[in-house]
């Protein structure tokens, strides 16, 4: 059952192999080895590694809009950050009493700008279902209406990616805004619980990685799961010869709309679950620089895969953390001259690169 | 306010599911209607006060020199284009200008280009399974399966446009012939009642325009075909019925014979 699943895609085998040993073994190692060991993994890899699998997700998504829809999405990063603020918000509410301020009412921020009372959005995010939905809802209905005036409207190609970038500029001004109720450029931070863990403690991080672990493999499942279908075909059909297949029937905009919303929402999720392991979460965020970098992953890894995507991420974040800690004035540089490179000589990224190798690249 | 935000029992478009249109009304024999249609592009007139009519079942060939509007024409039936003026009807019933291409293409009105466009990156198989008349919404697609009759409409096909051989291959790597017929496959995966079919035999060899010949003359009967060829030896062996366009309307209409003796068509295909 298991090898037909994913019979003539050991690729995929593969990379669900190797994540689900990351979302066993680093926690088993951080538990088991003493500090010192060389198979122990600190606290803070453990957050590093957590950090990498939201990342993935977040590529994961954008290779559904981009290597299979064929929009290039350049706003990806909005429905992230959005669902990272979702969270910040339930985390800030789990503050209580324990703020700077010990205001049992109002966070931090908003007893600095002296604000008598909660705004109504933030009411119910005191609950975690309430903010797990949120968590979908918001990027979700976001993409829902952004992609259908942008699809309807049939804007493509180079005007729609003008549209996404603009769309997480404008989202990054208006969260600097003290005024938005979001805690301004200072963004929402100094959290402490999560569902009554403590976040600093080292086993709520080991279930932060495991959970993100968990996420990844499920949507790279589900991913997988919806471009072997028929669906998948008409997306690919689309992406090539979009009026062609208007022209069979289908409803070409809709296709686009349904996906282009299923990957804000894993973006959302990924946002989620990685700003209680950054224990942060800013308008930064919304940067469109941060958009660009998403880009640049899946190119590395090599769109129209779905592990490549993956892959892609992991690689240059590991690559980032690395240079950062070594020379971190070339870190823009080289991630501009990878670009350079994988656009020039390796169109099909990394992955493109292998199937090509073992005798399986299409067209 | 609008409305349909009030009216509780209103459903948005976007919520509804694929438009199942009244079937056909082809009752007096005629399948398309074409009254008094122009289209002008920035003061050009591509198309000017063209009347037509393509009886139901009938394989009626369209010729013109370059320009004459061939191609607009069938942008207009397919809801691609826009005319400025004019009706265009299928069968009695169905107001084509008030739908759009996956209405119109859903409703039973399919389109072979010009350039042959086939999926490349997916097999010939997979071609034929997208063109297939099936549902086509969105979420009837994420959990479709094929059913054997489909299969067998598709093996059918397959054997039919000769690519039985190529079912696992990618589009991308077949001949231009085989591009071709795929698209002709693609349109009969369809089940159309008209076929709007540009420039078949473009690019192939002797034998496989006698192929294609064969093919189209097969299809008489059970579809309205309309086939735009610039070959008139293609167009004489399949033709009964050709009509001649000359700058956006219709030039003269008649059998192969009589077109080819018509003073006006000389003058028109070869000047003063």
């Amino acid at each position: 059952m298991r090898l037909k699943f994913f019979a003539n895609d050991s690729e995929s085998a593969a990379i669900v192999a190797v994540l689900a040993a990351v979302t066993l073994i680093i926690p088993l190692c951080n538990l088991i080895f003493p500090p010192g060991s060389p198979l122990y993994f600190s606290a803070y890899s453990v957050s590093l590694i957590g950090k990498y699998l939201t990342f993935a997700l977040l590529a994961l998504s954008l290779d559904l809009v981009w290597g299979y829809c064929g929009i290039l999405a350049l706003g990806q990063g909005a429905f992230f950050t959005l669902g990272g603020y979702a969270m910040g918000m339930y985390l800030m509410r789990q503050i209580g009493t324990r703020g700077v301020y010990g205001d049992p009412l109002l966070p931090d921020f908003m007893v600095f700008l002296d604000w008598q009372v909660l705004p109504w959005y933030w009411l119910g995010f005191d609950y975690f279902p309430f903010a797990l939905l949120m968590m979908l809802a918001v990027p979700a209905l976001l993409a829902f209406v952004f992609g259908w005036l942008a699809f309807r409207s049939r804007v493509t190609g180079v005007y729609l990616s003008i549209i996404t970038q603009a769309l997480t500029y404008a989202l990054m001004l208006a969260f600097f805004r003290n005024e938005m109720g979001f805690g301004g450029n200072n963004g929402l931070t100094d959290f402490k619980e999560l569902l009554g863990f403590n976040l600093q403690a080292d086993s709520t991080r080991i279930m932060l990685l495991m959970s993100s672990g968990t996420a990844l493999i499920a949507a790279f499942l589900a991913c997988r799961r919806l471009m072997q279908s028929k669906l998948g075909r008409v997306v690919t059909a689309l992406r090539d010869q979009e009026s062609r297949v208007r022209f069979l029937g289908y409803r070409v905009e809709m296709f686009k709309l349904w996906v282009f919303v299923f990957a804000a929402m894993l973006a959302g999720i990924a946002g989620a679950l990685y700003v209680p392991q950054v224990g942060i979460i800013n308008p930064g965020e919304f940067s469109p620089l941060n958009s660009l970098e998403i880009v640049v992953w899946v190119a590395v890894g090599g769109r129209g895969t779905l592990y490549g995507a993956i892959i892609g991420a992991i690689l240059v974040n590991y690559g980032k953390t690395v240079l950062t800690g070594l020379l971190p004035e070339i870190w823009l540089f080289t991630l501009g001259a990878v670009f350079i490179v994988v656009t020039v000589m390796l169109p099909d990224g990394l992955m493109g690169l292998w199937l090509r190798k073992t005798g399986r690249a299409g067209l | 306010m609008n409305n349909a935000f009030i009216d509780r029992y209103h459903t948005f478009d976007f919520v509804r599911g694929p438009v199942v249109s009244a079937p056909v009304d082809v009752k007096h024999g005629v399948a398309l209607y074409l009254e008094e249609v122009s289209v002008s592009f920035d003061g050009f007139k591509a198309l000017n006060n063209l009347s037509l009519y393509i009886n139901d079942g009938e394989l009626r060939c369209l010729i013109g020199p370059n320009g004459a509007g061939k191609t607009t024409l069938m942008d207009v039936i397919t809801g691609k284009t826009r005319p400025d003026s004019g009706s265009v009807y299928y069968g009695q019933n169905i107001d084509l200008l008030a739908m759009d291409e996956p209405a119109i293409a859903q409703a039973g009105i399919c389109r072979k280009f010009q350039k042959p466009s086939v999926f490349d990156k997916l097999s010939v198989f997979e071609n034929l399974e997208l063109a297939m008349n099936a549902e086509k919404g969105a979420w009837t697609t994420l959990f479709a399966e094929l059913s054997g009759p489909q299969r067998d409409r598709i093996d059918e096909v397959l054997d039919l446009i000769d690519l039985s051989l190529h079912r696992r291959q990618q589009a991308g790597f077949l001949s231009h012939g085989q591009k071709q017929w795929l698209e002709i496959g693609i349109l009969l995966m369809q089940e159309p009642k008209v076929m709007l079919v540009d420039e078949p035999v473009a690019g192939m060899t002797h034998q496989e325009v006698e192929r294609t010949a064969e093919l189209l003359l097969s299809l008489r009967g059970r579809h309205s075909v309309v086939v735009v060829e610039h070959d008139m030896e293609f167009v004489r062996s399949i033709a009964h019925k050709v009509t001649v366009l000359h700058e956006g309307s219709v030039l003269t209409e008649g059998t192969m014979d009589e077109i080819q003796n018509d003073p006006r068509v000389i003058q028109v295909y070869l000047g003063d």
